[in-house]
């Protein structure tokens, strides 16, 4: 009905917008409500429906807690961190033993992961030319900065003992100068240095997960240490194993299968300790296919190693297939991590079990929510 | 072994003695009216950018979403029927009879938004929509007595102040995110490409990129002696700023209040020094359960079991160097 003349020069509208059936959480830009012209109002929020499940309620289904930032370099860093200290102890072993090749290769394989690892790490801050903030301060209740000071003594020790090998390589034939002298003379206290460090590199990340209120990692804080030295054990294994001859890789060989089993062992003892719905993003989807290849990739290549370990190329791809276990299985843990967030299930129905369950037990003070 | 405060409060702990008071919020939700004034002071007097792009989120009428990087204070609204309003009265009736502190004499409290006497038969429902109520709740950093992110920061960036509350030096946090994971509330946050989708037509940057944020509790308004911006602009005094001890004490009183007078559905959270985290420095008044307002039921701070899953590291580190031997003993031929 046109009230004025220039009604008649309005250009033709588009017809009005149907209503999707559905949930009415979709997201509406402005542009999509009403016609954009202001000649009609558009409703601007859908009817609501209540939606109320008797189990749990949350807000509108939004996460309740954060996962912190850490993405793709943080797993590879978890992974190579592993690689890192299991090397560090299978070169101070050959050092002991007498094993030359088993030693250089171990050792270099140390220095490479700790170095492309630290890449990673700094990679993924925020501000990455503020790394350098986190050697401000040693905070014992920060696995992070505990960490930090970890694999800064490992880069650092890693790199003498990285250099000393890569000159012997070249027939002392690197410019070192004065510094060859040095160098030699550190190589005792260097490699007990890294010796201290290298099982504390492959441990501290799972208190470094663990310490987080991430439901997965929560849940899985007494036990995430066991399996991530296990998996940086059967990755070190496998590396030696790729990297060196057969007849200086048994202990190798002999880490790695005892690295498969505590990674197999570790991961049901995990699982088993967490609520259902903790332990369920470690089962399906990505994460959880990742996880079960990890677990086939850990058990082929230990048979591999422990029953064709003498041969030089089952001996390779044995190894190959732990260090794809081991990156896998970091994979997987940080990406099931990051996906128990979105559900506020996971946060809410654990917290209230355990809040209930210690109601059961008698113990009513220590609940956050009190009657006054 | 701990590496909680004592109770000397969080403030003393750190260094600051005992001449500073702690200060803290109490966030009375029953007389929220949801007008969202503190999420605009808040973003202007912290120049916090936009979050998302103006979009409509459908929850009624929150499109804040939560608090995040950019966002701290939100404004939360929840609809409800009768059915969940009584489900919410008997579960506050349960917190009584758990042994919490009883129901002491009516008092007339001073923020006398409601009448005086039994409101339980009271028609305190909108004139069109029977049945129904909308809570609102302006939620915001708790200022933990054992802050989990505090604890984690591995710069130093994140100090306690002489206030109690918890604070990001902008300038010195390198990003790495470790305090996000470490918050049981979801409260602070990294600000980056993944949070922020800033107007193509703005030209002045985003402040304090790539760092953690949350809120400060204004911490250079206070400094100044001035009071947060959120609860000096609230409309309604259902953001109380002040000394903590003395909102506790208003908040109980509110509490037996309310309860008093038949609402029992009111409770609160974060007033306990036991809980998870020793207590918040910004408590709430709720009129339902944590979880509905998206809050956690049973926060725990990280911190408290930190030193059994260090114990737990050092074992499994202890215990991979003996089978490393093993292996070379094993090896020996």
């Amino acid at each position: 009905m046109s009230v004025t003349d220039f009604d008649a020069d309005r250009p033709p509208q588009p017809p009005r917008r149907r209503r999707r059936g559905g949930t009415g959480r979709r997201r509406r830009s402005l542009s999509e409500v009403g016609m954009g012209d202001g000649s009609r109002e558009g409703a601007l929020v859908e009817d609501v429906e209540f939606e109320r499940s008797e189990e749990f309620d949350s807000y509108y289904g939004r996460p309740v807690v954060k996962a912190p930032p850490w993405r793709g370099p943080i797993a590879v860093y978890l992974f190579l961190g592993g690689v890192a200290g299991g090397s560090a102890l299978l070169g101070f072993g050959a050092q002991l033993t007498g094993r030359p090749a088993l030693r250089r290769n171990a050792r270099l394989t140390a220095l490479a992961t700790v170095g492309l690892g630290t890449v990673a790490l700094v990679e993924d801050l925020g501000r990455p030319e503020r790394f350098l903030n986190m050697m401000r301060t040693v905070k014992v209740t920060s696995p992070m900065s505990l960490g930090t000071w970890i694999v800064s003594g490992f880069a650092t020790f890693s790199g003498v003992l990285g250099a000393l090998e890569v000159d012997r390589l070249a027939g002392q034939r690197l410019p070192l100068g004065p510094a060859r002298g040095l160098l030699r003379i550190s190589e005792g206290p260097a490699s007990v240095g890294q010796l201290v460090l290298a099982p504390l590199l492959a441990s501290y990340t799972g208190a470094l997960l663990g310490n987080t209120t991430v439901p997965t990692w929560e849940a899985s804080r007494a036990h995430l240490s066991y399996l991530f030295v296990s998996s940086a054990s059967l990755a070190s294994g496998g590396a030696a194993m790729l990297t060196t001859p057969v007849s200086e890789t048994r202990p190798a060989r002999l880490l790695a299968a005892a690295g498969v089993v505590g990674d197999l062992v570790s991961m049901r003892a995990m699982k088993e300790s967490m609520h259902p719905l903790e332990s369920e993003p470690l089962e399906t989807g990505r994460p959880g296919r990742m996880l079960t290849w990890a677990e086939r990739l850990a058990i082929a290549g230990g048979l591999g190693a422990m029953l064709g370990g003498r041969h030089r190329v089952v001996a390779a791809a044995s190894g190959v297939a732990l260090l794809a276990s081991s990156a896998l299985t970091r994979f997987g843990v940080l990406e099931a991590g990051l996906e128990s967030v979105k559900d506020p299930r996971r946060v809410i129905e654990p917290q209230k079990a355990r809040l209930a369950a210690r109601r059961a037990a008698g113990i009513t003070d220590d609940s956050i929510t009190t009657a006054g | 072994m701990t590496f909680l405060a004592g109770p000397e409060g969080p403030a003393a702990e750190s260094g600051w003695g005992h001449e500073h008071a702690r200060k803290g919020f109490f966030t009375d939700t029953s007389i929220c009216i949801g007008c969202k004034a503190c999420e605009v002071a808040c973003k202007e007097w912290n120049s916090n950018p936009i979050d998302g792009s103006l979009e409509i989120l459908g929850s009624s009428y929150d499109n804040t979403g939560a608090l995040g990087a950019n966002t701290w204070r939100h404004v939360a609204f929840i609809e409800q029927g009768q059915e969940r309003i009584d489900e919410a009265r008997e579960s506050g009736r349960k917190l009584v009879s758990l042994g919490m502190p009883g129901i002491g004499p009516k008092t007339s409290g001073p923020r006398g938004a409601l009448p005086a006497g039994d409101l339980s038969t009271a028609d305190r429902t909108a004139p069109d929509t029977p049945e129904f109520r909308w809570l609102m709740s302006s939620d915001v950093c708790k200022h933990c007595t054992n802050a989990g992110c505090l604890d984690v920061c591995p710069t130093g960036a994140i100090f306690r102040s002489e206030f109690g509350s918890v604070v990001v030096q902008e300038d010195v946090c390198n990003g790495c995110g470790t305090c996000v994971g470490a918050c049981p509330f979801g409260v602070i946050e990294r600000r980056d490409d993944g949070t922020v989708s800033p107007r193509a037509d703005r030209s002045e940057g985003i402040p304090h990129e790539g760092t953690a944020n949350k809120c400060t509790l204004c911490y250079d308004r206070l400094v100044d002696g001035e009071q947060p911006a959120c609860s000096a602009t609230c409309p309604t005094q259902s953001i109380l700023f002040g000394d903590h001890e003395d909102l506790a004490v208003d908040a109980q009183e509110r509490v037996r209040d309310l309860h008093g007078r038949g609402m029992t559905e009111a409770r609160l959270y974060g007033a306990n020094p036991r809980d998870g985290v020793g207590g918040t420095g910004s408590m709430f008044l709720l009129l339902d359960e944590p979880e509905v307002y998206g809050l956690p039921p049973d926060p725990q701070v990280p911190t408290k079991s930190l030193p059994a899953t260090y114990a737990q590291a050092g074992i499994a580190a202890a215990g991979m160097l003996a089978v490393t031997a093993l292996a070379f003993l094993g090896g020996r031929r």
